[in-house]
């Protein structure tokens, strides 16, 4: 009898769920959202193509391969391996340096929050590095590292690095003495105080650190690929897919590469915000 | 005989805070003892060093000069015999309210069936047991104040420091958690030291009054507060006693307050004028 009831329950929520979505869907915002986009996709359509409407180009998208050519493009580079081996080799990269940035940056930004003396010893040299922009790396880290991939991948960790680290360092700071007294008073221990209050506290500052970093991971990898690539290398990635159709004037190919680093970006943000709001449920609203 | 444990002993204790290149003397030369289990009330104008003094005994800050003797030994860091509650709510806010108030039992490594049952205890008997599962954030002020102070009271400390606890909620409130907290240490009698600006709060809460002067802080008069308990904070006003206490701890608290005013200037008078015209008509 219960478990009935119970099972009705959850039937209801199922199908309230799905009720959501629906609502999702159809809401005024996410139509709003459709509409700008059409319009947009509209005025491309018609400055794209061509002379011929109103006598002149019109600059920027005058000059630009109109929406149903890249689309077509695209068509045709679905069913294209390489295609999506320059996906998998960008995402590859772009993960590789993020996971190595946060797993080196965010013990570091603590170290240094929490330990004087390493921080004495290693926030000058930090503060030092850190103005240089990660593309300014790229010839140094080619030297530096025996393979392509590993040099790219350490510019990437570059870009995401500092940013991770200040993010944490700040999180730290910004944790309320009162906090740390009232839990001395109790008797904690440094270790408690640590995993019970600093890492929690900086918990929030992490993840903003964590969705700045993979924009800046992005950014940085696309560029990486353009240099590192254009010099004989056999690199890849979607960043050398936008170089190479430019070089090679398949002009429709270029915008479908900017529109797929687009929604790569995109997908890797949303991922990363999903996973890090996990890190802090006392701030879900 | 060694003295009890909850006994709080000041002596000559001073305190100056460095401020660029000149010193700020915040506590001068100050003495006092709160008797063990009783409730000690200090009261003073707000900006003078009650909170430092607070500090000081709880062990978060040294003092320069003299000496703060707990249970008759000086205190040399913070302790679990004694727990501040703040102004402020200081609830961590990734724990919800069971997990806070299961915090120092956890932290000392005595999470015993025993303690999980006074924590237990505790929630409800803060009426905050439906609440358990909700964070800090999701309470109200008074809900916060309430599972602080269950926070607080789990380890069972010889000394309670609460440094303006109820400051910020609303009269009503404040005054529930008031009849509220002097229920609860009627209930089990420990050291309290309780930090105020209100003297209404402060005669209802108080065995003993510390009026404290202003910058550097010292006690300016100890007053006792020999009314039978329990008290009932409406019907304070109405008792003569209680006025008189009232009347005296005004005109010491009044001077101190006009100390806190630049330099006796025509606001300062008017003030002083006002007072005592309010005093004649009482």
């Amino acid at each position: 009898m219960s478990s009935e009831v119970s099972l009705s329950v959850a039937g209801h929520e199922r199908r309230s769920s799905r009720v959501n979505l629906r609502r999702k869907l159809f809401a005024v915002s996410t139509r709003r959202a459709a509409i700008s986009i059409l319009l947009a996709l509209l005025l491309w359509q018609l400055g794209a193509s061509g002379p011929g409407w109103l006598g002149a180009r019109i600059p920027i998208i005058g000059a630009a391969p109109s929406p149903v050519a890249v689309a077509e493009a695209w068509s045709h580079l679905v069913a294209d391996p390489h295609y999506w081996r320059s996906w998998y080799l960008s995402l590859f990269r772009v993960l590789f340096g993020f996971a190595s940035a946060t797993l080196v940056g965010v013990p570091f930004g603590l170290l240094l929050a929490v330990n004087p003396t390493f921080r004495r010893i290693s926030y000058p040299v930090f503060e030092l590095l850190r103005p240089i922009p990660p593309l300014a790396w790229v010839p140094a880290s080619i030297i530096f590292w025996p393979t392509q991939e590993l040099s790219i991948a350490f510019v990437i960790f570059i870009g995401a690095f500092y940013t991770i680290v200040i993010n944490v360092l700040g999180g730290a700071e910004a944790i309320d003495i009162r906090l740390i007294q009232a839990a001395r008073s109790m008797g904690a221990s440094r270790g408690n105080i640590f995993w019970r209050l600093i890492l929690p506290g900086v918990a929030p500052s992490i993840r903003v650190g964590m969705e700045v970093a993979i924009g800046i991971t992005w950014e940085v990898v696309v560029a990486a690929e353009m240099i590192s690539s254009g010099s004989g290398g056999a690199g890849g990635g979607l960043g050398f897919f936008i170089w190479n159709s430019y070089i090679g004037g398949s002009y429709p190919n270029i915008v479908v590469g900017m529109i797929s680093i687009g929604i790569a970006g995109y997908a890797s943000s949303a991922a990363v915000r999903l996973a890090a709001t996990r890190l802090t449920p006392w701030q879900r609203s | 005989m060694a003295p009890p444990a909850g006994l709080i002993e000041l002596r000559e204790v001073g305190k100056s805070y460095r401020r660029g290149r000149s010193a700020r003397t915040v506590v001068e030369n100050c003495s006092f003892t709160a008797e063990a289990d009783r409730f000690t009330v200090m009261i003073g104008p707000s900006g003078a060093g009650k909170s430092t003094l607070a500090r000081l005994i709880a062990g978060f800050d040294r003092p320069d000069r003299g000496e703060i003797l707990v249970g008759g030994r000086p205190v040399t860091g913070p302790g679990r015999d004694r727990l501040v509650v703040f102004q402020e709510s200081a609830l961590f806010p990734w724990m919800n309210t069971e997990e806070n108030v299961a915090y120092g039992p956890k932290a000392n490594g005595d999470w015993t069936e025993r303690a999980k049952a006074l924590s237990q205890h505790m929630l409800e008997k803060v009426g905050l047991a439906a609440f358990r599962r909700r964070y800090p954030r999701e309470l109200s002020g008074g809900m916060q104040r309430r599972a602080e102070l269950a926070r607080a009271l789990v380890n069972n400390p010889e000394i309670m420091i609460l440094d303006e606890p109820f400051r910020g909620l609303d009269a009503m409130t404040r005054r529930l958690m008031l009849e509220y907290y002097a229920r609860l240490s009627e209930q089990a009698p420990r050291t309290n030291l309780f930090i105020t600006t209100d003297i209404d709060e402060a005669i209802f809460l108080a065995d003993r009054l510390l009026v404290m002067t202003h910058l550097p802080t010292q006690v300016r008069a100890v007053i006792e507060v020999d009314l039978p308990r329990p008290r009932n904070l409406a019907a304070l006003i109405l008792d003569d006693r209680a006025n008189a206490i009232k009347m005296r701890a005004l005109s010491l608290l009044h001077e101190e307050a006009l100390k806190a005013f630049a330099g006796g200037s025509e606001a300062a008078a008017d003030f002083v004028d006002a007072f005592r015209q309010r005093l004649g008509a009482s």
